[in-house]
């Protein structure tokens, strides 16, 4: 919202330097986003018709321009195009000054004399636009200074980010009101005549009055339509619209003023004598005043003239057919409540969001239509020689009643923290039009129909906050009775970032978003939640798998010569919603990526993981895994249930990422993981006897996995073996195919003697038999 | 006479225990200096043939050149044993910087360490930390946080909705904030959360934007909590995470689940208030939103708002992390490139 401070003037005395009125709006909520300060334009800028334009002789980039200045006429040497003869254009006179400190001179270019310069609106510095000339929509002579026709008064503009529940601070007056009452200075609303009364022509139905509860019209006569004077004109400019002429720039004008958007038609472009309100019927379109065409329905509210032909859709956009014209002489202004949540759909639905829609969604003030009646009669009366025709005819469903909570003191200061008195409160609620009557403990307040959003106790609580300041309030801390701790799952979390972090992986963020070709090339079924309205068309699923994303972060990698990251991410994953249930499956994973590394880095990484965590009873079952390498892959489970999947991606899949080598891989679900069975932190006694290593090397079918050597050689060698550790694998030819050797070293300990050989001995052999007798295995010789 | 002898024998004695070159020498030159066979030892013979006074003081003087002589040698000796220490040592130097790197610890991501520094900062205040789903349904995201349907509000969060159910009642969360509805319905006050998370939004990322960012949210409902305890505890966040000499500042905004509710700002921590390009001059940063707890939300989440009271509290993770690293991009974080990563 763009406030001129001479627009808020004609409201409240205003007498502040701009700084402080900065600080009183951002106190406020209606904070400063911008402020211009806009100069004065040299006198020696005026006004100059175009008389003509010729092509200059030398140049094709430039064109000769002669132009009245006011009984004098002047070759001008201009560089742009976008005016003819008749228009009104601001010209430089020789020894002006612009803002941007350019003074003006009789120069020649290129053989031919310029006697002054045509100015664009950035050029004068009223505005960006620098486009092209500005072409000058008022009524003035030539040789007039610019800044009188324009009223170009220096003002400063704030432009201010209103908030959307405040409708009435996207009016000039409902800021004047605010900034008025921060300030201690007396508000008053413009001045207007009557509302005409009577009999009128115009014939208004309201067919659905649930989403135009109160609909008014007023025939104006006699309209003479042109350009608006001056003063009119800036103060559009200022607050960012663009006069148009002086019919549509009142209507804009009352809206800007008064925050209560109207629709002027030509009466006589109507059909029949007057408006009807309805629902859009299925099927329907309406063309707007942008000349497209839009499909409408029955949530919609249109605007049609009596003889059912529509004109607009209400409150968002009216309708090409009966546009002011410059031939308008019979006005129909209509001054409508429409439905807040109605608006918001359509304009939502549409895609259509206006000056209009963006006030009546946010709700207009009802009781305010007189006001915006009368204001409005009365400019057109002085700026097009307009009169009413009748009296206003004024069709109401049903409003909103003003709410009147009461307002306790004592829960006033117990919600903010001060010792506010009933006094302080209404000292700061009259001044913004919120009645405040004696009730029990506090007041009875009426809230006034330009806010809306206010309707219960606490919303009147915060009206008083913002005017007592939120930084007088006196600030405490208040003391938590509980001991601030992470949980124990969130504690494992950052352990197992830590764990993996130390072991070289670095954490990655990938995006949520996948292409169902983005699983097709991972190798993983296309089984993804859809995300309805998707930012990228191409990625509507969301992921499943931390496959794609990672593969991708590890090839983005790859292309910059960094082929071997390590990488991993703890995120989550979602899968269709579980029957009987309303939201998706939403599973937390920790996923890593070994990019130039195969299943036995993967293997490595994700065994420090488990000791960090204490992890046991782990089982690693064979077996092909969906993206990954078919033989060099795993499930893993534990206690029953699967945690994850580990090995190495499938070479096809790595291939189609364009990464170069293996890319060992796991991913596990972080819950299950910290839920599986762990070892307990409880002493166990260590022994103070010596121990007896001894290797021990089978020749293993392939069918065979060492997992299941290593537990018999556990289990053949009971609580004496401490420990098991493989050392050698060697496949050859004198081996034979499909076999291996497993070397392993044993250490047997026992807590209470040091063993003997025999003792060792018959050790040595219960484990070559467990091993012998339950597997495809025999004791390499 | 033997005087002269024994003053002989001990100066030439102590020239050649200096001149040993090794501890072998010094051994052989020990043996032949003081050994049994050594001519210091045939004094003793000799002095058999001396009168009682004469042999006394010829006794005393070859006691005497036998300590010269064997302190010569153990000085000899410690000499010689540090010179052969340190070419030992010197033969085993290590040029610690020619040790060829292995693989390092890597990095957590830099969105991670800011969470988890900020979750820290009020754990030390407090607070437990909270958690909810990604996916959530519009109940949660909006209407318990006092959007009902077609509540202007709503189009302050671009949401992108999930096929699932009825159209439009599932959702990507676009705020924290409904951990908040979930804490209040599963825990009874007094409550101090703090619920850091993924959230999501139809936003077409840019330099300052994504389409799905970190946000925490804070949370706290007891007995007589006021807007003035939301404001002390949002400077005290400031001093604790900023530093000293950070403030901060409350200014009336809008939201519809809190209210009265602010935006709030801390000091520039580039210019430290003075004003710089970073804050547009104004010495202040804006971080994120917050405000009392709205009545409504607190009887969604099942808590009698005339008993209890309560502030909330919100802002990116991601944001702050860029703001204080300087990242010039914010699509940087989920590019993933290894040498981004690995800055931080």
């Amino acid at each position: 919202m763009l406030v001129p401070l001479s627009w808020l003037k004609d409201f409240a005395p205003v007498e502040a330097e701009t700084s402080e009125l900065v600080d009183a709006f951002n106190e406020l909520g209606l904070v400063v986003d911008g402020v211009s300060e806009i100069g004065a334009v040299d006198e020696g800028v005026v006004v100059a018709r175009v008389l003509g334009t010729r092509e200059h002789p030398g140049a094709d980039k430039v064109q000769l321009v002669d132009v009245d200045a006011g009984g004098e006429q002047l070759q001008i040497v201009c560089g742009a195009f976008n005016f003819g003869a008749g228009d009104l254009v601001p010209l430089a006179r020789t020894g002006t000054t612009l803002p941007g400190g350019m003074t003006i001179e009789r120069r020649q270019v290129r053989g031919q004399w310029s006697e002054g310069m045509l100015c664009s609106a950035s050029e004068l510095g009223l505005s960006d636009d620098h486009s092209g000339i500005l072409v000058l929509a008022v009524d003035a002579e030539p040789g007039v200074a610019l800044r009188k026709a324009l009223a170009m008064e220096p003002d400063v503009v704030f432009e201010l980010d209103v908030t959307p529940n405040r409708p009435d601070a996207m009016s000039v007056v409902g800021v004047a009101r605010d900034l008025a009452a921060k300030l201690g200075v007396p508000f008053r609303f413009p001045d207007v005549p009557a509302v005409p009364t009577g009999d009128s022509s115009a014939t208004v139905v309201v067919k659905s009055k649930d989403l135009c509860p109160r609909f008014t019209a007023v025939i104006l006569d006699g309209v003479a339509v042109g350009p608006s004077p001056a003063w009119l004109a800036r103060r559009l400019t200022l607050a960012g619209m663009r006069p148009i002429n002086n019919v549509v720039d009142v209507s804009n004008y009352v809206m800007l003023e008064l925050g209560q958007p109207n629709h002027p038609y030509d009466l006589t472009r109507l059909g029949g004598s007057g408006l009807l309100v309805r629902k859009g019927k299925n099927g329907e379109t309406v063309t707007t005043l942008d000349d497209v065409a839009r499909a409408v329905g029955p949530e919609d509210c249109i605007i049609c003239d009596s003889e059912g032909t529509p004109v607009g859709i209400g409150g968002v956009m009216g309708g090409a057919n009966s546009e002011i014209s410059d031939a308008t002489t019979t006005v129909l202004l209509e001054t409508a409540y429409f439905d807040p949540m109605s608006i918001a759909r359509t304009a939502r639905r549409l895609g259509l969001r206006t000056e209009a829609s963006a006030r009546f969604e946010r709700g207009t003030d009802y009781a305010g239509i007189e006001r915006a009646v009368a204001r409005f009669i009365d400019l057109l009366a002085q700026v097009a020689g307009a009169r009413p025709l009748g009296g206003l005819v004024d069709v109401r469903g049903r409003l909103p009643k003003p709410a009147r909570p009461l307002v306790r003191t004592r829960r006033v200061n117990e919600v903010l923290g001060t010792a506010l008195t009933g006094d302080d409160l209404r000292r700061y609620l009259e001044p913004i039009g919120f009645a405040c009557a004696p009730a029990r403990g506090g007041w009875r307040v009426t809230i006034p129909s330009w806010r809306p959003d206010s309707e219960a106790e606490i919303d009147v609580i915060e009206e008083v906050a913002r005017h007592h300041g939120y930084s007088n309030i006196p600030r405490t801390v208040p003391l938590s009775p509980d001991v601030g701790r992470l949980t124990s799952h969130q504690r494992d979390r950052r352990l197992v970032r830590e764990i993996l972090a130390g072991a070289g992986l670095s954490e990655a963020w990938t995006g949520a978003f996948v292409a169902p070709a983005d699983l097709e090339k991972a190798g993983l079924p296309i089984e993804a939640v859809r995300v309805t309205n998707p930012l990228d068309q191409a990625e509507p699923l969301l992921r499943p798998s931390l496959l794609p994303g990672l593969l991708h972060a590890v090839a983005t990698n790859d292309r910059h010569q960094n082929p071997d990251v390590r990488l991993f991410e703890v995120g989550r994953v979602f899968g269709l919603p579980l029957p009987g249930e309303v939201l998706p499956t939403e599973r937390e994973l920790v996923a890593a990526a070994l990019a130039g590394a195969d299943a036995a880095e993967a293997m490595r990484v994700w065994q420090v993981l488990c000791s960090a965590l204490k992890l046991e009873q782990v089982v690693t079952e064979a077996g092909p895994q969906a993206g990954l390498h078919p033989t060099r892959s795993a499930r893993l489970v534990a206690a029953g249930h699967e945690l994850g999947q580990i090995g190495e991606v499938d070479p096809d899949v790595v291939a189609a990422y364009e990464i170069d080598g293996r890319v060992g891989w796991f991913s596990v679900d972080l819950a299950r993981v910290l839920d599986a069975p762990r070892r307990p932190a409880v002493f166990r006694p260590v022994s103070r006897f010596p121990a007896s290593d001894i290797d021990l090397a089978f020749v293993v079918e392939d069918a065979a996995p060492a997992a299941a050597v290593e537990s018999k050689l556990r289990e053949g060698g009971g609580d004496t073996l401490v420990d098991v550790r493989l050392f050698d694998v060697f496949r050859g030819p004198q081996l034979g195919d499909g076999r291996r050797s497993l070397a392993y070293r044993l250490r047997f300990n026992a807590l209470d003697h040091t063993l003997t050989d025999d003792e060792v001995g018959a050790l040595r052999r219960r484990c070559i038999d467990a091993v012998e007798s339950a597997l495809p295995a025999r004791l390499r010789a | 006479m033997i005087t002269d002898e024994l003053e002989h024998l001990t100066s030439a004695g102590v020239e050649r225990v200096r001149a040993a070159a090794t501890l072998e020498d010094l051994r052989a030159t020990e043996h032949e200096l003081l050994g049994k066979k050594s001519a210091l030892a045939s004094f003793n013979q000799r002095l058999g043939g001396l009168d009682v006074e004469e042999r006394k003081e010829a006794g005393r003087r070859v006691n005497e050149a036998r300590a010269t002589l064997q302190q010569a040698i153990d000085d000899r000796r410690a000499t010689l044993a540090e010179a052969e220490r340190r070419h030992r040592l010197e033969a085993d130097r290590l040029d610690l910087t020619e040790v060829l790197p292995v693989p390092g610890r890597g990095h957590l991501h830099l969105t991670t360490q800011t969470r988890d520094e900020l979750e820290d900062v009020f754990i030390g205040m407090g607070y437990q930390v909270a958690e909810g789903p990604e996916a959530e349904d519009d109940w949660h995201n909006f209407e318990a946080l006092n959007m009902p349907p077609a509540h202007p509000a709503r189009s302050m969060f671009d949401t992108l909705y999930l096929d699932v159910g009825e159209p439009e009642s599932v959702l990507l969360r676009t705020h924290t904030s409904p951990v908040q509805i979930r804490v209040m319905q599963s825990q009874t006050p007094p409550i101090y959360v703090v619920a850091p998370g993924r959230v999501y939004r139809y936003d077409t990322p840019d330099p300052r934007h994504l389409a799905a960012f970190h946000q925490i949210e804070g949370l706290v409902v007891d007995k007589g909590i006021t807007f003035g305890d939301l404001a002390g505890t949002i400077e005290a966040f400031t001093n604790a995470y900023f530093g000293p000499g950070t403030h901060s500042r409350l200014r009336p905004s809008y939201f519809p689940f809190t209210e009265p509710s602010a935006e709030f700002e801390v000091t520039c921590i580039f210019c430290g208030g003075d004003g710089c390009r970073v804050c547009s001059q104004t010495g202040w940063i804006e971080l994120g939103g917050c405000g009392m707890v709205h009545p409504n939300v607190l009887r969604a989440g099942g808590i009698d708002p005339e008993e209890w009271t309560g502030f909330a509290f919100g802002f990116g993770i991601d944001r702050l992390a860029q703001m204080r690293h300087q990242v010039d991009d914010m699509r940087d974080f989920l590019v993933n490139d290894i040498r981004f990563l690995s800055q931080f």
